[in-house]
């Protein structure tokens, strides 16, 4: 059973009218596929990123996720079934007078009752847990600070370690590395492959960095102007294909262009070694 | 009145043209400004003489006379062992009223303000709009908290010692209700107007409304919320003194009885109490900011 199976989809911005976000859309994701989703900025990638972790009610066509259509799902079982989506925004999530052992153990809590949540509020009920989560993207050392202490990239760690916390089996990441320096763009996107691998999950990941996406995923999703401008294997992808798909952009090697990612704006360095 | 203050900007300035005439650089916003003053005037003075504001009759002959004797009694505040000792009692007394009136008001405040709270709107996630019962439960909350709130504590004080009789009781309760109305839409507010982005990713990735309110909402807004709460204690302790002199117990009770023996001195000091105590809400907020921020 495919984890998605999207056709002729249409995403409007919420209470917009004007020219669709995304539009045309077919797409069809087996379980346990892992994807890069490149093209240049405004071209839908968060958009369809939230459609897809059901944060927003396409407006045509037709979309399943893990075999059933969720938006004529009731409100409960719609919502039960986002807990097996997990969404990592560009803009780690993380109050900053949060501890980060909270902030990483906040994935459980769709499983939690609010008892519980409450409880390990006041004292963590799994820190091993988010300790080895971290540890994963050299951060064990900041388990017991907090969020506000952290630089940019180490909470954009952070909010993904949040993610290897929870026990989705769809993982949607957005610019993942838009704080981080090469060595750890490496380090991070081994790790969300590896984890995704483990346990059979859907990967899909957006990315800035071509030649990142091109190295690290199977299968290339390239979007502009809110359609799909080619969906491929790596292999098939050309240096012509990737040069038309930016074509009046400034395309973007290893390192974000400035300006263009809310990330770089607010936190500035990016680097922490 | 606010048109008038802000008349259309720019209307010579944009087009960056210097100016050729020998015209003198008129501001533009001169005469709004002139007008929104004398319309300022023209509304505030019929209020004037509707609360026949004569501040003269406080510098009448008489009127000094009495004012300066009922001040120079102030300035020896009373400080009899007797008195102290009922100062003291009813100092706790009102605080005890105010607490025990906040406490009773978070009960209604904090259910009330997870319901009308739209921020963490299970059914508008996705597509931007609440069910049509959502949105009546919460209207209907609101108009609660609208209810509560508009009928001063007074009235509900006076209502209340009709009911129950003279004592602490009607003020305590007199607070809750009104409080309950204030706090919970300050509360909501203040939820809602500080960043979504937290609790909103864990309503995305499946959290139920409460869990992402405790770990999404709350951390963003926990120092606000708690100054609020310490200010509005700070509010139900003055609150309760005026209550006081309908009959409701506490500080007001004693200095409305003060005020008609004309005894300045003991109401200097049941005014030098009112001082400290707010002092210390001061600093009890200021460590409370400092310790969550």
């Amino acid at each position: 059973m495919p984890t998605y199976q999207l056709q002729d989809l249409t995403v409007r911005h919420l209470g917009g009218r004007s020219t669709p976000a995304l539009q045309a859309i077919n797409l069809t994701i087996e379980q346990g596929e892992q994807l890069a989703l490149i093209g240049p900025s405004g071209a839908g990638k968060t958009t369809l990123l939230a459609t897809l972790s059901l944060s927003h009610k396409p407006s045509e066509g037709s979309f399943n996720a893990f075999g059933v259509a969720p938006w004529s799902l009731g409100e409960a079982a719609r919502h039960r079934l986002r807990a097996q989506l997990f969404l990592a925004p560009q803009t780690p999530p993380l109050p900053p007078r949060q501890r980060v052992v909270t902030a990483v153990l906040a994935a459980r809590l769709p499983q939690w009752s609010v008892w519980r949540a409450l409880v390990s509020l006041f004292k963590p009920e799994d820190p091993e847990a988010a300790w080895q989560a971290l540890s994963r993207f050299n951060l064990g050392d900041k388990l017991y600070s907090r969020v506000d202490r952290l630089s940019g990239g180490e909470r954009q760690r952070c909010g993904l370690a949040r993610l290897l916390l929870s026990p989705a089996k769809a993982l949607l990441v957005d610019e993942p590395l838009s704080a981080l320096d090469p060595a750890l763009s490496e380090l991070t996107l081994t790790t969300l492959r590896d984890e995704a691998k483990a346990r059979n999950a859907t990967l899909i990941c957006s990315l800035h960095q071509v030649d990142l996406a091109l190295g690290h995923f199977p299968r290339i999703v390239a979007l502009r102007d809110g359609r799909i401008a080619f969906d491929l294997p790596r292999e098939q992808v050309t240096p012509q294909m990737i040069a038309a798909l930016y074509q009046g952009e400034q395309p973007a090697d290893s390192a974000p262009p400035a300006g263009d990612d809310p990330m770089a704006v607010k936190l500035g360095v990016g680097a922490c070694l | 009145m606010a048109a008038t203050l802000n008349p259309r900007h720019g209307g010579n300035d944009r087009d960056g043209k210097p100016a050729v005439s020998h015209a003198p650089h008129r501001d533009p916003a001169l005469r709004g400004r002139v007008i929104a003053i004398i319309l300022a005037l023209v509304v505030l003075w019929p209020t004037l003489v509707v609360t026949e504001f004569k501040p003269w009759i406080l510098f009448d002959e008489q009127s000094l006379g009495a004012t300066g004797r009922f001040l120079a009694d102030f300035l020896v505040p009373a400080h009899s062992a007797e008195f102290l000792d009922m100062l003291l009692r009813e100092t706790w007394n009102t605080i005890a009223i105010a607490t025990a009136g906040l406490a009773l008001a978070l009960l209604g405040a904090i259910p009330a303000t997870l319901i009308i709270n739209e921020q963490l709107s299970i059914s508008a996630l996705g597509t931007g709009r609440m069910r049509p019962v959502a949105i009546a439960v919460r209207q209907a909350v609101r108009w609660l908290l609208v209810i509560l709130r508009s009928v001063p504590e007074l009235v509900w004080a006076l209502l209340f010692v009709r009911v129950i009789g003279l004592g602490p009781t009607a003020g305590v309760l007199a607070i809750a209700l009104t409080y309950c109305g204030m706090l919970g839409k300050v509360y909501a507010e203040i939820l809602e107007s500080s960043d979504a982005h937290a609790s909103d990713t864990l309503l995305a990735n499946g959290a139920g409304r409460l869990n992402a309110l405790l770990y999404g909402a709350l951390p963003e807004a926990a120092a606000e919320l708690m100054s609020y709460t310490v200010y509005r204690w700070e509010c139900a302790i003055r609150g309760s003194v005026v209550m006081g002199f309908v009959g409701a117990g506490g500080l007001g009770q004693r200095m409305d009885e003060s005020m008609k023996m004309l005894a300045g001195a003991e109401v200097s000091s049941m005014l030098l109490v009112f001082v400290l105590l707010v002092a210390l809400a001061d600093q009890f907020s200021k460590v409370l900011r400092r310790r969550l921020g």
